[in-house]
């Protein structure tokens, strides 16, 4: 090694030899400028809606639609919806598909930024929130032309604190006890009333070899449904309500009697949870290896087009003949209209074609995980599941939606995501559990 | 010691200081006066767009988030509304967030075991395949393939791994073990995802330091009778000084932004929370505390800063010798 004779020989020699060849070659350059060159466009393409349905003008152009149904199925159901909207109401509909959950944990940058006129969300809560910003329009007018095909429950759920609507319901999936049919026709099991026939039951699968209930939370939201069935029948509806908004306190005895019982059915459900996706517990009630499971009626997309009328549920069973079991949780999803849509007329006219009996069709027919909320639609082709999904949630008393739809988004994924898991892994120290929850629920609720 | 080459006088008068006007002056005034408009524009712009895009990208923001951590911004709505209430995002951090305390112990134990186990098995492959030994090549892309996938990739990978039901592990050792789920394993399957990148990293820039090391010192003190071991220690070690403060600090920084795998793995909960993760779940997505993941990301920055303090200690001591 010669010794360097400048300090640019020395430094240099520092460099090793693998990164000093790429130090400014021309490519490297290139792509430099590329890069500045990209920036800007990028920038212009965030704001690209500007300019997108510009040419119409003054309510002729574009209504733009963003949507967060971007698996294949969904997907299929909504090029069908958007096109049939714009042959029926004589419109031009530009589609903007994002990824499901970007959508979702960009929704707060979105409504701020330059969102589409017209764009995908769920009932309860959720949507209540945004209206309470300012960040959705009212859709009062719309609803004096659809209100009629929906009934008052649906239209509950589409209103906002200030007694406006917000919201335009498509469709919704029941949360029940899914099982296989064949399969409990070959072991004689019949569905359980109460949760004593329902652990009877789980008893017998054991010593079948099965899992009875199939189990995951490794997303952090699975287990909020069973959270929330246990709650609605231990305590009910109401309290399940006032418990989301804040009203009641997580210490009360009742929430923690609901942790008492689902610690009671922990040893049935499916062990190591916390490392497995819904999915992969569903494969378990599709290959027959779980008994049933606690899910909402999109399981219906974990089976084989031959299976899927072998797909059957139960409701959650009693737990107090006081309470009853007349509460469903049943998420419904639809569509609402940013604050200032470029095309409100457009948008409105969207919004009707969303809330008519066509769509409903439409959307059903094309996935049919989903039940339409419209009840004019026409049932002709539902399947079997459908059918049934449809007639029970007709015959409930109170529509839940769900736990991270009922409550504050923060409160859901920051708090009650950890803690449900905590509970799941060390069901041991309920008294801590709820006051922690308690301490950060209060520390949410009034900032 | 004096070297001979020099003749004996005074620095200052070694080289005749130059007369006014003269062209052939070096004097270091005359060069700086020499600059035309052009080269002034130049260097002006030169410091002052890096200026802007450091304090516009980094400094800003950093010093905003500071400011956000008093304030109880939920990210709608134009910051002339938030309301500042004091420290109270901090005392809820500590003392009414459960996933802190874990994060805080698992991102040291990241530190731990990057800086305890995979530098070093990282240093150590960079020396066998020095050696040139048989298949040195084959070796060295093996170890250096993980490095050119992204954590993101590496987390899906190991995915199919520890998988519970269907991974290899499990399949070839005829057991069940949740890695991912059970709070048990997950950090420390995580930790062997991890290592098993980082060692690749490590070892390549081991590896193209090593080859900057002169021959000549290791030969002469094999000639001194030293032992493979003494001269890697005692006389390579030393040389590569430079490198070696380049590892510890990619060390540091990898354990510190720890980030990109958890959240593959389960968005950084149960068993896997890490401050980054956690600075994530409340600032971005649907919940929007932007003050409490606020006061979290300046925790974050004030531990970064005590590594950040030393580490220019280090190198301005270094600099001042």
């Amino acid at each position: 090694m010669n010794r360097p004779t400048t300090e640019a020989e020395y430094l240099a020699g520092l460099v090793p030899a693998s990164a000093g060849r790429h130090g400014f070659s021309r490519r490297s350059m290139l792509r430099g400028s590329l890069l500045a060159a990209g920036v800007p466009a990028l920038l212009a393409a965030c704001g690209g809606n500007d300019t997108a349905g510009g040419g119409g003008g003054g309510g002729g152009g574009d209504v733009t639609l963003g949507s967060n149904f971007s698996d294949a199925v969904p997907v299929k159901a909504m090029n069908a919806m958007v096109a049939d909207a714009q042959t029926k109401q004589g419109i031009k509909v530009k589609l903007n598909t994002v990824d499901h959950t970007t959508f979702q944990n960009n929704i707060n940058n979105y409504l701020q930024g330059s969102p589409d006129d017209v764009f995908a969300w769920f009932a309860g809560y959720r949507m209540q929130f945004f209206a309470a910003q300012g960040l959705a329009s009212d859709l009062t007018d719309v609803w004096s032309t659809i209100g009629a095909n929906y009934t008052d429950a649906f239209k509950k759920a589409s209103t906002g604190e200030d007694g406006k609507q917000y919201f335009v319901p498509t469709t919704y999936g029941p949360w029940a006890v899914f099982y296989r049919k064949s399969l409990w026709a070959e072991k004689g099991y019949t569905a359980p009333e109460t949760l004593d026939e329902m652990v009877t039951l789980s008893k017998k699968m054991q010593t079948d070899g099965l899992v009875p209930l199939a189990f995951a939370d490794k997303e952090g939201w699975p287990a909020m449904g069973t959270f929330d069935q246990l709650n609605m029948r231990i305590n009910g509806y109401q309290f399940h309500v006032d418990l989301m908004a804040g009203k009641e306190a997580w210490t009360d005895q009742k929430v923690k009697t609901v942790f008492d019982t689902w610690k009671g059915l922990l040893p049935y459900h499916q062990t190591d949870s916390l490392g497995r996706t819904w999915q992969e517990a569903a494969t378990g009630v599709v290959n027959k290896t779980s008994g049933m499971m606690v899910i909402g009626s999109f399981i219906g997309q974990q089976f084989e087009d031959a299976d899927q009328d072998d797909i059957d549920f139960f409701n959650f069973p009693e737990v107090d003949s006081n309470i009853g079991a007349d509460a469903v949780e049943a998420p419904i999803d639809g569509f609402m209209m940013s604050k200032r849509p470029r095309n409100e007329a457009g948008a409105k006219k969207l919004l009707e074609y969303f809330g008519s009996p066509d769509d409903g069709v439409v959307q059903t027919t094309n996935d049919p995980s989903g039940i339409a909320a419209n009840t004019k639609s026409d049932q002709g082709h539902y399947t079997e599941l459908q059918k049934k999904c449809a007639q029970f949630v007709a015959s409930a008393k109170s529509i839940s939606q769900f736990m991270d739809r009922d409550t504050r988004p923060d409160f859901a994924s920051t708090v009650m995501i950890p803690e449900l898991q905590k509970f799941i892994s060390d069901p041991s120290d309920i008294d801590g559990l709820c006051t922690e929850i308690e301490n950060q629920k209060k520390s949410i609720f009034t900032s | 010691m004096s070297s001979p080459d020099l003749p004996l006088v005074a620095p200052q008068t070694a080289h005749p200081a130059p007369t006014a006007g003269s062209h052939h002056g070096t004097g270091k005034n005359q060069r700086v006066k020499r600059l035309s408009g052009f080269d002034r524009i130049a260097v002006i712009l030169m410091v002052a767009i890096p200026t802007l895009i450091v304090v516009g990208l980094i400094w800003l923001p950093a010093i905003s988030s500071v400011f956000l951590s008093f304030t109880n911004w939920n990210g709608i709505g134009s910051l002339a509304d938030v309301k500042i209430i004091g420290v109270e995002n901090y005392t809820n951090v500590f003392t009414n967030y459960p996933p802190f305390k874990p994060a805080i112990e698992h991102n040291l134990i990241w530190l731990v075991v990057m800086f305890v186990v995979a530098t070093p098995l990282g240093i150590l492959f960079a020396v066998l395949i020095d050696k040139d030994l048989k298949g040195s090549r084959f070796y060295q892309t093996a170890l250096y393939l993980p490095v050119v996938l992204s954590l993101a990739l590496v987390g899906f990978i190991w995915q199919l791994m520890y998988s519970r039901d269907q991974g290899l592990i499990n399949a070839v050792l005829g057991t069940q073990v949740d890695f991912y789920g059970d709070p048990k394993w997950n950090l420390w399957a995580a930790l062997f995802a991890t290592c098993w990148k980082q060692v690749g990293y490590v070892m390549l820039l081991y590896l193209a330091g090593l080859k900057g090391v002169d021959a000549s010192l290791k030969e002469a003190a094999q000639m001194d009778g030293a032992n493979q071991v003494q001269t890697f220690f005692r006389i390579v070690f030393p040389v590569m000084r430079p490198i070696n403060i380049i590892v510890l600090v990619i060390t540091v920084i990898e354990s510190l932004r720890a980030f990109d795998l958890v959240w593959v793995i389960n968005q950084g909960r149960n068993g896997l929370e890490l401050i980054a993760t956690l600075v994530t779940a409340n600032i971005v997505g649907e919940a929007s505390r932007i003050g409490f993941g606020s006061a979290l990301a300046t925790i974050m920055l004030l531990i970064s800063l005590v590594f950040i303090s030393i580490y220019l200690a280090v190198v301005m001591r270094e600099e001042e010798r």
